[in-house]
């Protein structure tokens, strides 16, 4: 089962590298990861993806709530939430095959964002189906690099 | 305003969270720190290895419930502290441990003596601290013993490089505490209170498993007045003991891979378990799909991340152990008002039957020095009113079923770890803590070799506390598991002969007694209790005693190998 859970820290040092770690040693895997600091600067967002038991997850979070820094922390339900990763693509591109790519592009509102001789950049943001049905049709041409930002996602309405 | 150096500052802080006494060993980044120590009233033990001074801290913390301090240096002082540190982290034990750094400069750059030991650290304590700004040291040392001594219990440690302690502070400054994420809850949700009430009054063969929680948050008090009232039989986990008197009819005492047949099989047996504090560790679970099959739990802990992680439980209670058993009994007693109280006498009389059936046994006859006859006659010379402290091993399981603990804080042994050398450095905190207490560290010959240099730390500050060795020649624990799981191939567990220990303890100026016959023990140990010096009683044992009852790794609990089942093996 995937699940998103979104912790709110203090915006220290070393927080990061003690949330990541209580992963690795209590044995559960992180699928992504995103952090950044909220509209409060003491106070950091890290959004994790994670793929894991029901049970599991129960306990991934009793334990991150142990952690000193962690102030907060949310499992989002999927059915009600906005969630977005920006990726960035980099593809193989001659003159031939440019129009091709480009029409795909517009067809998904992603963006060139850089176009060389030989290749061409392009960034979508959405969330993780879409990406990877973009990515599923670049894959013929060549996909040279692949960057990804990690999941971060807000759920909807006026719960916080 | 005055100016101080950090180094005054944290002694002064230190002062202010009440701290009487420090374990430590000074080191290139602390010679400021211990500067401003050498005019301080703050007694400090010197140890003759950090780790002494990281199981002292810890020892005297159990004995006391007052948070224990240790310091070392940075680099290997600090990496020595690690064991000790752990095993404070896994017994929940109240701790702040001060290390030296590197100047903030150097910090990353693989300087003399540089260790990454937040990062060591991190997961083995609560919480952990480098400091960056000597401002910050107020805040943090307050922080500090909040977090090590609250909610659940645990080790602070915080790394104080060099230069911060000579910069300069204002001698008043002050600054607010900042936790925005700590908040453990203490009272317990009591529609759960009033929920645990009704499914106790309505069950027909309840426990109570109590364990370190119930000691470590002053429960035991109104633990023993809930029994009185509800007159439920009581298993301890090996942390839990003194929580509940062994001597009292409803006691159990220890359960699990060496506890009592009874406890176990209670249950086994049991409908109704009541989990006070404890964290169903394996060794007291055994094989975990098959423990107390037929029982519903009523887990009440601090820490809701113990809650179902281990056993499934139908009952969460998340809360200090000493207010939410008063708002149980409160409540049951209510509930039993109206509704009469439950009829437990079946329950009660096989119980009573369970005891006399399966009592720990060991060969009485004997004229070997029996490990089991040495520790009785501890408990019976010291009438039960000592505080024992023990290595980790056979002696350890000897002393927890053979002693009877009737008070808490009176067992200080290295549970969650499983910390060889724990007990002679823990004893020497303990003593400190408690000095008008008789404390006994009941030792083995294996696990005080890993640190015997701190007789040197008890006899030079004149901690007169009593070893008791119980000396088989082996490293007797893993010497058992060889005979009766590896065929009887002793793979590097005979260490017999190979130190005189009361040569050993002379050399430091400690006394030292041999005894090597059944009909010296009680003489010996009676000697070692008036003289007024620290004693160690070497025990010539009967070498190949094992520790029974015994469940095998992997078997259910109900299932115990005793000593007629392994005869001539």
């Amino acid at each position: 089962m995937n699940h998103i859970i979104s912790v709110l820290v203090e915006n220290k040092a070393g927080v990061l590298a003690k949330i990541s770690g209580l992963f690795s040693r209590r044995g559960f895997n992180i699928e992504s990861l995103a952090v950044g600091p909220t509209d409060d600067e003491k106070i950091s967002r890290i959004t994790l993806a994670v793929n894991a038991e029901e049970h599991s997850i129960e306990q991934i979070i009793k334990q991150l709530y142990k952690l000193i820094n962690v102030i907060k922390i949310q499992e989002l339900d999927p059915s009600n939430i906005v969630e977005r990763e920006l990726v960035l693509i980099k593809v193989g591109a001659d003159s031939k095959t440019r129009p091709e790519i480009l029409e795909i592009v517009s067809v998904f509102r992603a963006n060139i964002v850089d176009v060389a001789k030989k290749t061409i950049m392009i960034e979508i943001t959405g969330n993780s189906s879409k990406v990877k049905a973009l990515e599923d049709l670049l894959r013929p041409f060549g996909i040279l690099e692949l960057v990804r930002t990690g999941k971060i996602a807000c759920s909807r309405g006026s719960k916080s | 305003m005055g100016k101080i150096t950090g180094a005054q500052m944290i002694i002064k802080c230190l002062k202010e969270e009440g701290v009487e006494v420090i374990f430590g060993y000074p080191g290139g980044k602390v010679i400021p720190l211990y500067d401003a120590l050498f005019d301080s009233d703050i007694r400090h033990i010197l140890v003759r290895h950090e780790q002494g001074a990281a199981h002292a801290a810890d020892g005297y913390a159990r004995v006391t419930g007052k948070t224990g301090v240790c310091i070392a240096t940075s680099g290997p002082g600090a990496t020595n502290l690690v064991t000790g540190i752990a095993n404070a982290h896994m017994d929940s034990i109240p701790m702040v441990a001060i290390t030296g750094q590197v100047g903030t400069a150097q910090i990353g750059t693989d300087a003399f003596q540089e260790a990454d030991i937040t990062g060591i650290a991190a997961p083995i304590t609560k919480h952990n601290y480098l400091i960056k700004d000597v401002k910050d040291l107020p805040r943090v040392i307050k922080e500090a013993f909040i977090i090590a001594s609250t909610g659940r219990p645990g080790p602070v440690l915080i790394d104080i490089p060099v230069d911060i302690t000579t910069d300069l502070i204002d001698e008043n400054f002050k600054a607010d505490i900042s936790l925005p994420g700590y908040k453990p809850t203490i009272k317990g949700n009591l529609k759960q209170v009033k929920q645990a009430a009704k499914k106790i009054a309505e069950s027909k063969k309840p426990v109570i498993f109590a364990g370190g929680g119930v000691i470590s948050s002053g429960a035991s008090d109104i633990l023993r007045k809930f029994v009185k009232v509800a007159k439920i039989p009581v298993i301890t986990s090996l942390l839990g003991m003194g929580s509940y008197p062994e001597n009292n009819e409803l006691s159990l005492s220890m359960a699990g891979m060496h506890g009592t047949k009874y406890a176990n099989l209670a249950f086994t047996e049991a409908d109704l378990i009541i989990a006070v504090g404890v964290r169903f560790d394996d060794r007291v679970t055994g094989k975990l799909s098959e423990f107390a099959p037929g029982a519903d739990v009523i887990h009440i802990d601090i820490d809701p991340a113990e809650i179902g992680k281990n056993v499934k439980v139908l009952i969460p209670v998340v809360g200090d152990a000493k207010i939410v058993l008063t708002d149980l009994k409160s409540e049951y007693e209510k509930y039993i008002e109206k509704k009469g109280k439950p009829n437990w006498e079946q329950w009660l009389s096989r119980i009573k039957k369970l005891k006399e059936d399966y009592p720990l046994k060991y060969d009485r006859n004997s004229n070997k020095v029996k490990p089991a006859y040495v520790v009785e006659k501890i408990y019976e010379l010291t009438k039960g009113d000592a505080i024992i402290c023990t290595e980790v091993g056979q002696n350890q399981m000897w002393a927890a079923q053979y002693y009877k603990f009737t008070k808490p804080r009176t067992l200080v042994s290295s549970g969650g770890l499983g910390t060889m050398g724990f007990g002679l450095p823990a004893a020497i905190g303990a003593k400190i803590g408690r000095p008008d207490k008789t404390v006994i560290d009941i030792a083995g010959d294996g696990s005080i070799q890993m640190v015997s240099q701190e007789l040197s730390t008890a006899v030079t500050n004149k901690i007169n506390i009593k070893i008791m060795l119980l000396n088989n020649g082996y490293l007797g624990m893993v010497r058992q598991w060889q005979q009766i799981f590896f065929k009887g191939r002793y793979s590097h567990t005979c260490i017999y002969n190979c130190v005189d220990f009361v040569k050993l303890v002379e050399a430091y100026g400690g006394v030292g007694l041999r005894v090597k016959k059944k009909e010296e023990v009680e003489n010996a140990i009676k000697k070692a209790l008036e003289i007024d010096n620290l004693v160690l009683v070497d025990f010539w044992i009967d070498r190949e005693e094992n520790v029974y009852p015994m469940v095998a790794p992997g078997s259910p609990i109900s299932e115990m190998l005793e000593s007629e089942m392994l005869e001539g093996v």
